[in-house]
């Protein structure tokens, strides 16, 4: 059978009349349905460039990306893309935000909108359905735009450091809250991120870039000695450090 | 409701009393300069049938208004410039969102949108009035040449400076250009588009103005013209006051509608 995603040998380079960069090189690993990725790497590795490619919005030069066995070219609304910064529009209503996807894809049908209540509802922003994203703090603004995403009910979450624009403490809490709601509804998610112990505290398999050019230096599997793992608790596991200084390792051997 | 605090009220008297401050300088200057000039002209300190006064003006004012012909002038300034500002807004989205749409097309005749922005248009009239007559049409046209290319390059660079990342939005949720046009980029450009309007209406009246100091049989332009070439000052004066209100009143209709629009938003 073939994996929910697959990469296999993508690379990718960044022309300009100075010359060329190459961004990632031969990049190749595989998602099962349901799992939570976490890619961390230094800064300019290639990360954010390796999520526009897994969600079609970028072409690779060389090799493949599969979704379910289609190329992800066509996958259209299968992947949610989640940026860092939220851009809840000011000119519409939170209620208008969440729908936006929906406008675009022409899908506005009363299920559709229905969902997008239930989704507000469930996640308690019900209250500030007609208000103005403005009106929202730092956490519930991510939590809207997560609301947009999952309306439009994708198979597979790209989250391209979702979280950095946020001060230390409301991230925490924003963290165990997408968190949350990723499992709940039972999504497969990668996320981009700087912060080793938000990967750690958060995923399922932690992938460690190279500086640039992007190559996978490793893929480590984490196991918390946690029950009920959510991302706050998992901070506390006993063994939570001895990830976080084995990829620290990692990405700091070749300097 | 909550108890206000002496210091609160304290500090919203303050702001009270500066506004009024502000508003009664206005006004007194206003006044004190009608004054003066009134007093001048009486005391023959000036010329009065070449500086006019303010009572002349008046009295002007009110035997043209008896006739009608004085609101016809007005109407026809008026409803020129109002003309010339909607069409400047329409063509100026229209081609803000044709350079949008093509950059290749932008990059191509940014030059000429520069030349002709800062070419004085004024130069122009003469030539339109050669073109199209000396009718009502070629005054509109010299209003909008007037406003119609800086209001096309501030707009174009209002929608280039649209966050990226809201149009990858955009892109992530299935969207084409046009998407990312109708639902961000035109309504991010509206607090832009008012500012460019406030600019264009003063702008449009100067175009139809000049429009009409050449090729108009009324209108208010036509009769500065008229009345400085017969030698009623009195005519040129008053319309220019005319104009100054007329100014006025267009722009605080826009400040009006940017106002409700911050409310809105």
């Amino acid at each position: 059978m073939d994996p929910f995603l697959n990469l296999t040998d993508v690379n990718y380079s960044y022309h300009s009349p100075e010359g060329e960069t190459p961004a990632l090189s031969n990049i190749s690993f595989s998602v099962s349905e349901g799992e939570f990725i976490a890619i961390v790497g230094p800064s300019g590795c290639g990360k954010s460039t390796l999520l526009n490619l897994i969600s079609g919005l970028l072409l690779p030069e060389f090799g493949t990306i599969f979704l379910k066995g289609h190329s992800v070219r066509d996958a259209g609304t299968e992947i949610g893309y989640m940026l860092q910064k939220d851009h809840l529009f000011e000119w519409r209503s939170v209620y208008r935000n969440v729908i936006l996807g929906l406008e675009i894809q022409k899908k506005c049908t009363p299920e559709h909108l229905a969902r997008a209540d239930t989704l507000l509802d469930t996640y308690g922003l019900s209250g500030f359905r007609d208000s103005r994203p403005s009106r929202l703090s730092g956490g519930m603004r991510q939590r809207a735009a997560l609301i947009r995403t999952l309306v439009l009910e994708p198979e597979l979450l790209l989250l391209d450091e979702p979280f950095s624009a946020l001060d230390y403490q409301t991230r925490l809490s924003v963290c165990d809250d997408i968190g949350g709601i990723i499992k709940k509804e039972q999504k497969t998610a990668i996320l981009v991120t700087h912060d080793l112990a938000e990967a750690i505290s958060i995923a399922d398999r932690i992938l460690v870039l190279s500086r640039r050019p992007g190559r996978i230096r490793s893929i480590i599997p984490i196991h918390l000695e946690v029950e009920d793992r959510t991302p706050l608790k998992s901070r506390n596991a006993p063994n939570f450090k001895d990830y976080f200084n084995r990829i620290w390792k990692e990405l700091n051997y070749y300097e | 409701m909550s108890k206000v605090s002496a210091a609160q009220l304290h500090y919203l008297a303050g702001i009270r009393r500066h506004k009024r401050i502000v508003r009664t300088a206005r006004l007194l200057i206003l006044v004190l300069f009608l004054l003066l000039w009134e007093l001048s002209a009486r005391l023959c300190l000036i010329n009065s049938f070449i500086f006019s006064s303010p009572c002349r003006i008046i009295r002007t004012f009110t035997e043209m208004a008896a006739d009608g012909s004085i609101f016809r002038h007005v109407g026809i300034t008026l409803s020129e410039t109002l003309a010339s500002f909607f069409l400047v807004i329409l063509i100026g989205i229209a081609f803000a969102v044709l350079l949008w749409l093509f950059d290749r097309l932008s990059e191509i005749l940014e030059p000429y949108l520069v030349v002709l922005n800062s070419l004085p248009k004024s130069a122009l009239a003469p030539l339109l009035i050669v073109w199209l007559g000396a009718n009502m049409r070629t005054i509109i046209v010299a209003g909008i040449s007037v406003a119609v290319f800086g209001t096309i390059i501030n707009l174009y660079t209002g929608f280039k400076e649209v966050d990226p990342d809201m149009l990858k939005l955009i892109y992530t949720l299935g969207g084409n250009r046009k998407d990312a046009l109708i639902r961000v980029v035109l309504p991010a450009n509206i607090p832009i588009l008012i500012s460019t309007s406030k600019v264009n209406i003063g702008l449009s009246l100067v175009g139809v103005v000049i429009g009409e100091f050449i090729g108009a049989r009324q209108g208010l332009g036509y009769l500065i013209i008229y009345g400085s070439q017969v030698f009623k000052l009195d005519w040129v004066i008053m319309s220019i006051l005319i104009l100054c209100m007329i100014a006025m009143v267009l722009y605080s209709l826009i400040s009006l509608l940017e106002k409700k629009y911050l409310k809105r938003v």
